[in-house]
């Protein structure tokens, strides 16, 4: 690749990298599905939001293309979503010690 | 490099990176926008847990998981839209554009048909039916309907912005050298697959 110009750099990512992720994504949602169907208690929310979480890490590094991005969208990122956890975070404190 | 010899030749201003960052600031507005949506579900489901589940029961998961891999599929469309007009095949481009707008309806008509399955119970915000219920289940079927509703309207203004992006890629306005529109374009579009991502198993998977 070649050196910080602000055109587009070349990724020769085929289709088939694509269609993997998506298979992916689809084996994941129907992991979801199933183990919705059984009874985990407690714990069944947190499962079905880590696989929610590697879902959308899937869909945000491949099809939104943030893996082969540069550095500064990636820190983007992180600030809007600790932004949100912050917010999430300081709002259950509210919710749960009222 | 292509990009680079188009860029000397055409002399035209170009910052696609740039207009890269600039669609990313307009999402996270967008993730903050559900975000304090996903933040009202948590906050009332923890407090209304049994009911939450109890209303959830009422909703279609054999749909909800259908619609999940029709956006999902959409979403592998819309990218391979990208990979196809950098390699300069339009055609084929075109031909992945259209399958997503096709897929981006599928989902509409599956909704439009769980909305007019639940309004035929007389269930939706405010009816006399759903305000005879418990709180739990009225905020469950209140956040279900804005919510989703919300996400179907941004379903609605992608197919808008696909159907712009199609014309443009048709009238070689977007080509294998210039196609930020297109991945802009496309990143909206992944961010509603994204919130439908967390939308499904928040409303139709608890049991």
């Amino acid at each position: 690749m070649e050196q910080g110009n602000t055109e587009h750099k070349e990724h020769s990512h085929g289709y088939g990298l694509y269609v993997l992720v998506w298979l992916g994504l689809i084996a994941l949602t129907s992991i979801t599905v199933t183990v919705a169907g059984v009874d985990f208690g407690n714990i069944a929310l947190p499962i079905a939001l880590f696989i929610a979480a590697i879902k959308s890490g899937l869909v945000i590094n491949y099809f939104m293309h943030i893996k082969f991005e540069e550095p500064i969208f990636k820190v983007f990122l992180l600030l809007s979503g600790m932004t949100l956890l912050v917010i999430f975070i300081l709002t259950f404190f509210d919710v749960f010690y009222r | 490099m292509s990009q680079s010899d188009s860029a000397a030749i055409g002399h035209v201003h170009r910052d696609d990176i740039g207009a890269k960052m600039g669609m990313w600031v307009f999402l996270f507005t967008e993730v903050l926008l559900f975000g304090g949506m996903f933040l009202v579900y948590a906050v009332y489901r923890f407090q209304h847990p049994e009911l939450f589940k109890l209303a959830a029961f009422e909703l279609n998961t054999a749909l909800g998981t259908f619609n999940t891999i029709v956006l999902l599929t959409s979403s592998l469309t819309m990218v391979l839209a990208i990979v196809a007009i950098q390699k300069n095949k339009k055609k084929l481009s075109l031909f992945y554009l259209a399958s997503t707008v096709g897929f981006a309806l599928v989902f509409m008509a599956v909704k439009y048909f769980e909305w007019t399955a639940k309004f035929s119970h007389g269930i939706y915000p405010g009816s006399d039916e759903l305000l005879s219920r418990q709180n739990g289940e009225i905020l469950f079927f209140g956040l279900y309907f804005i919510m989703t509703g919300l996400h179907a309207l941004h379903v609605i203004i992608g197919v808008i912005i696909i159907l712009f992006l199609y014309v443009f890629v048709k009238r070689g306005k977007v080509t294998h050298d210039n196609y930020v529109k297109l991945e802009n374009g496309g990143l909206y579009w992944h961010l509603v697959d994204l919130i439908w991502i967390f939308l499904f198993p928040l409303f139709y998977l608890i049991h």
